[in-house]
């Protein structure tokens, strides 16, 4: 009895959170899509607070227009507006590395940043890394040394990756894994990350991009 | 997160004229902190300026030191030759701090700017004196395990955050600032307030007034500097407690001394105490042990944080121990 009564609670606290999981979830795509909150907290000091405003992006060599508010992050406009969903929404919080992305040529977390602060960049995604049907180095590195287990992570490891060897700082493994602390792998697949960027960064393959 | 008008402006004059007068205005540099707190409803700003574009983010020698421009990537910094040649402390602070792709993003001024991680703060859910003045302090009788032990007041024991700072502060750093009245220098020292009675005054900057430049002066004891930092995993982590130290040495006495300490102090804590300690004293533990003891005389525990002490203290030797030994 009293199994039943704890399995129901555990239920209802369950469909209640997945349903608040699924607004907030369709609350943020709203927004992400410039649309208007049913009560937008306008402010009398700053009337055009969330206006949209058109800004242009550069993305993997792609001039995209896009009309969007000045408060949407680079992450949420490539996964909600661009369909780039291979950077992933991790923390949020830039403390996890998912989402990181190239902003010409330097890793950056893009969700701690505003897509309309990168008007005049060359932004690269981890779609954007491969040429046509081969692999970018780094790409072909993780394949080969299985650099990861369930793969959330690795868009954001590879790109940071990638990021490390435009850096030129990184020799020892010890530097490889210092150098990489910024991308967090639940799975703990780091061994085999270390040995895919290091063979990348021994010459073995060109990661420049 | 709420939302916001922006602006991005090339010039500085442009960019002080345009925050200066709305007390609701804020520049917007790497954005790695302001982002995160506004993600977090712990700042609301109503306008943001973006200042990426000013021309400000040099690193080059002036009046036989460095000066810093306040939109230099921490990154930049840290692996600037003359940074790492002149100033090693700065470069191994920087390097300790963050992640890679932070720092890529992170500025010089943001970084002396960045606010406290304490977990009440953070949480709008609380109070907290330094969000909300005169609501309370939840951290002086809650989980205090990363605050401060000297420094603090009833009203907040928040630590601060940065370790580029904390170098900054032994290398007798200068901040350089431009106001709506006209520039100033500030020595950083002097830059971040104590909590005192008021824990959301956190600089003496006025509202408005914009960092430029961050000036290292010549001396005989920056190249001679080391920072250590201790912390709860070896990388990605706020300090625990972490030193940074300069010696000037002659003949095996140490003849000036720069000792200040991060993740212990309500600001970055420099120990003038302990520098007097080591100065006309020979290289040596005993030495080191006092000063050590010296930094931290006067320091007050919480409930969880007692350990700050003595980790403080040996941190304070092993990176003397490690200033004492370079070349």
């Amino acid at each position: 009895m009293r199994l039943r009564f704890r399995r129901r609670r555990f239920g209802q606290i369950a469909i209640a959170s997945t349903l608040g999981t699924i607004l907030e979830s369709v609350r943020s795509q709203a927004l992400a899509q410039g649309m208007s909150q049913s009560h937008p907290p306008v402010s009398a000091q700053s009337p055009d607070c969330s206006s949209v405003v058109d800004v242009k992006l550069h993305v993997n060599g792609v001039e995209h227009a896009l009309k969007i508010e000045p408060r949407v992050t680079l992450l949420d406009v490539l996964r909600e507006r661009l369909n780039l969903t291979g950077s992933k929404k991790g923390c949020d919080h830039g403390q996890c590395g998912a989402c990181t992305v190239l902003i010409d040529g330097r890793r950056v977390n893009s969700c701690l940043t505003f897509a309309i602060m990168h008007t005049d960049a060359a932004i690269t995604t981890i779609e954007g890394l491969a040429q046509g049907d081969t692999l970018h180095p780094m790409q072909a590195a993780f394949l080969a040394h299985d650099g990861f287990q369930c793969g959330y992570c690795t868009p954001g490891q590879i790109c940071s990756a990638v990021g490390l060897v435009n850096e030129g700082h990184a020799k020892s493994d010890a530097e490889i894994r210092e150098q990489m602390s910024g991308n967090i792998c639940r799975c703990g697949a780091y061994p085999n990350i270390v040995a895919a960027v290091r063979d990348v960064l021994e010459g073995k393959q060109d990661a420049a991009i | 997160m709420q939302p916001f008008s922006y602006k991005k402006v090339g010039q500085a004059d442009n960019a002080v004229a345009l925050v200066a007068p709305d007390t609701q205005a804020s520049y917007l540099a790497g954005g790695t902190s302001l982002i995160d707190l506004m993600k977090l409803n712990v700042q609301t700003p109503q306008q943001l300026i973006d200042i990426n574009p000013l021309p400000l983010s040099k690193i080059e020698m002036h009046a036989n030191g460095v000066r810093i421009g306040t939109m230099a990537r921490n990154s930049d910094v840290a692996y600037d030759g003359l940074i790492r040649e002149r100033y090693p402390a700065l470069s191994e602070a920087l390097l300790s701090g963050a992640s890679p792709q932070l720092r890529n993003m992170a500025s010089v001024g943001g970084n002396l700017l960045q606010r406290t991680r304490c977990y009440y703060f953070r949480d709008t859910a609380f109070p907290c004196n330094k969000r909300v003045p005169g609501s309370g302090c939840p951290a002086i009788e809650g989980y205090n395990r990363i605050h401060a032990i000297l420094g603090g007041s009833d009203r907040c024991i928040a630590t601060h955050p940065s370790d580029m700072a904390v170098a900054m502060v032994a290398l007798d750093a200068v901040v350089q600032t431009q106001g709506p009245n006209g520039g100033r220098s500030i020595p950083l020292v002097d830059f971040h307030l104590l909590p005192g009675n008021t824990p959301e005054r956190e600089t003496v900057l006025q509202h408005g007034e914009l960092i430029i430049a961050v000036d290292l002066p010549a001396s005989n004891f920056a190249k001679r500097s080391h920072y250590l930092k201790v912390r709860d995993r070896a990388s990605y982590a706020f300090a625990m407690a972490s030193v940074a130290a300069a010696l000037d040495i002659q003949n095996g006495i140490i003849r000036t001394a720069r000792l200040a300490m991060g993740g212990v102090g309500t600001k970055p804590w420099r120990a003038y105490g302990a520098e007097k300690l080591l100065e006309n004293q020979p290289v040596n533990q005993a030495t080191f042990q006092a000063a050590a003891n010296a930094a931290i005389s006067g320091a007050k525990p919480q409930k969880y944080n007692g350990f700050k002490i003595e980790l403080a203290k040996r941190t304070i030797v092993r990176a003397l121990t490690t200033v004492g030994e370079m070349a």
